[in-house]
């Protein structure tokens, strides 16, 4: 298992890529071990917010030692809103890397990402290019702000659908995957549970694999606190019922492994 | 520093802690996790996650919500049941030299029993800690904890049963929590622990509705600590048994006084979820106020301030 550590980060920068969603590059000790899907707790300064904010891993320097986050702020007042002021040389304390994430398997894997979905599959995208398979991306998004579209095109096509249809597919990650007539091996997905229930859906019925990446509210983000569980169709291995704990277990499962 | 040999054994009911510092049943699992932060050998004790007859699902999520200077959970006591938890969790706690106690919860007081006479016989089990005040769990839990005829009957249903002392953990949700403790003395309970987390409750303004799927949680974290240092100090001074003290101890300061109000011994909570050194801390910076007050034994702070 990879070592977890809690330790002061430090701000490489940050940067505002679209309506409230923010970059930010962090250098800290998780880079070495963190894998694609995996993510990190990040703390407030403010002391009354006591839990971390757990962020998907959207990027992982080795060479730097350094990992990107891309994240929503989720409001006025909020701890994403507190995060989102950090600059270059400032320091926030990081726990992580935390999770299991994404298995990399498939010759023509299909990627797809819903909103804030979107960061985590861009290391997948690049680590499963960089071990020669046919990547396709699939984003979702509310409107025109694109973010990370861009960077996604480096490791194989791309294909957009937005809820106002702006740009791309109007309508769901799904409708854009039958528009196209995509094909894949192998899904993953992170996004809204909606559109994860959908893919799941749609995976099942083309007897493609599929993963997903789930989320939920966190405490501990370790696993003891059974906070963040998600409902599994076979009883758990850990307290052996049907509830598996995302931050320990996940948040990466076989989509017929979970209820969505 | 003094090279004076500082004396920081506490003891409950006959058993010998190295030190006053154990973790609040429920947030440390049983204690796996977490080994992967501090050495468990440098606890007092391991107070594991609340432990029933059969495997508990919990309740539906979202289960936690974060207020000010706290939190609240209703996690409703999801657990393996008793025969995993001999299984796997206590053959990985008998690795560490620090004592095992488990939380008991139940439905019923035969629920509790069961528990309770399954670990009779388990040796690697020091004390059993009979939970009364989950306040997220629809039968049993608090149900047990808020009438004083109800603490005594159970504390003497398990007392009988038990070979391992008892703890009983009270609730704060009561008019007057000495009236419980002395129900539980009286029922021949062999220690105290409080406070079990307060009710509370988050609604969500956009969405117009509760945050947690159970609408009611329970609070934890720093917010709590006066409450309860203000429950440890009237319960010690109502009772003879002594007490294990927790609710938002997050430094050594808090530790410190809760036991200067008159707990024993005092149990790290909430802190771990966001500090996973806290109770390492914890058991260096009692050390260090020793030190600097010169005290020599940890247990000259216990009900000092009176």
């Amino acid at each position: 298992m990879a070592e977890k550590v809690k330790e002061k980060a430090v701000v490489i920068g940050q940067e505002q890529i679209a309506g409230g969603i923010y970059s930010l590059v962090l250098k800290t000790r998780a880079a070495q071990t963190a894998v694609p899907g995996q993510f990190v707790s990040v703390y407030c300064k403010d002391q009354t917010k006591l839990l971390p904010r757990p962020i998907s891993i959207c990027e992982i320097d080795k060479k730097e030692g350094t990992l990107r986050l891309v994240y929503r702020v989720t409001g006025k007042g909020t701890g994403t809103e507190e995060i989102s002021t950090l600059a270059a040389g400032d320091t926030i304390e990081v726990l992580g890397p935390l999770g299991n994430g994404f298995p990399l398997q498939g010759e023509r894997p299909m990627l797809i990402g819903g909103g804030i979905g979107v960061p985590p599959m861009l290391e997948l995208a690049k680590a499963l290019c960089a071990g020669g398979s046919r990547v396709s991306s699939v984003l979702g998004y509310r409107s025109n702000d694109l973010f990370l579209k861009d960077q996604f095109t480096a490791y194989g096509d791309v294909y957009i659908a937005t809820d106002d249809g702006s740009v791309g597919t109007h309508g769901t990650v799904v409708d854009a995957i039958k528009e196209q007539q995509l094909d894949a091996d192998i899904i993953y997905a992170c996004g809204p549970k909606p559109m994860l229930r959908a893919v799941k859906e749609y995976a099942a019925e083309k007897g493609i694999t599929c993963y997903v990446s789930m989320e939920e509210r966190m405490a501990c983000g370790i696993g003891a606190c059974l906070g963040c569980v998600c409902q599994t169709k076979d009883v758990d291995h850990h307290s052996h019922v049907h509830n598996t704990r995302i931050c320990k277990d996940g948040p990466v499962f076989l989509a017929e492994e979970v209820e969505l | 520093m003094s090279d004076k040999v500082l004396h920081t054994e506490v003891e409950l009911a006959g058993v010998t802690l190295k030190n006053p510092v154990m973790v609040a049943s429920g947030t440390f699992g049983s204690g796996e996790e977490y080994s992967e932060f501090v050495d468990l050998n440098r606890l007092g004790a391991v107070v594991t996650k609340g432990v029933a007859n059969v495997p508990w699902p919990g309740n539906p999520t979202p289960r936690v919500a974060e207020v000010r200077s706290g939190m609240l959970n209703a996690i409703g006591l999801q657990n393996p049941g008793i025969d995993v938890f001999a299984e796997r969790d206590l053959p990985f706690l008998e690795q560490f030299d620090t004592k095992v106690i488990v939380n008991v919860c139940g439905k019923s007081t035969e629920d509790y029993l069961e528990v309770v006479e399954r670990l009779g016989d388990e040796k690697r089990v020091d004390m059993l800690e009979i939970n009364i005040s989950c306040p997220n769990v629809k039968e049993g839990g608090i149900a047990f904890g808020q009438d004083p005829k109800a603490v005594e009957a159970i504390t003497k249903a398990v007392k009988a049963k038990a070979k391992q002392p008892v703890i009983m953990k009270l609730s704060p949700n009561v008019t007057d929590i000495t009236e419980m403790a002395r129900a539980a003395e009286a029922g021949g309970a062999d220690v105290l622990s409080l406070i079990n987390t307060l009710t509370g409750m988050k609604i969500d303004i956009e969405r117009q509705s509760f945050v947690l799927a159970n609408k009611t949680g329970g609070m934890s974290g720093p917010a709590v600590h006066p409450i309860a240092v203000r429950m440890v100090y009237q319960v010690a001074n109502a009772v003879k048994v002594p007490i294990i003290g927790m609710g938002g101890i997050e430094t050594a300061e808090d530790a410190i006084e809760m036991m200067l109000a008159g707990a024993t011994a005092v149990s790290v909570g909430t802190a771990n979820f966001y500090n996973p050194y806290a109770t390492m801390e914890i058991v260096d910076g009692i050390e260090q106020y020793l030190q600097r007050k010169n005290i020599a034994d940890v247990r000259e702070l216990i009900g000092a301030v009176r």
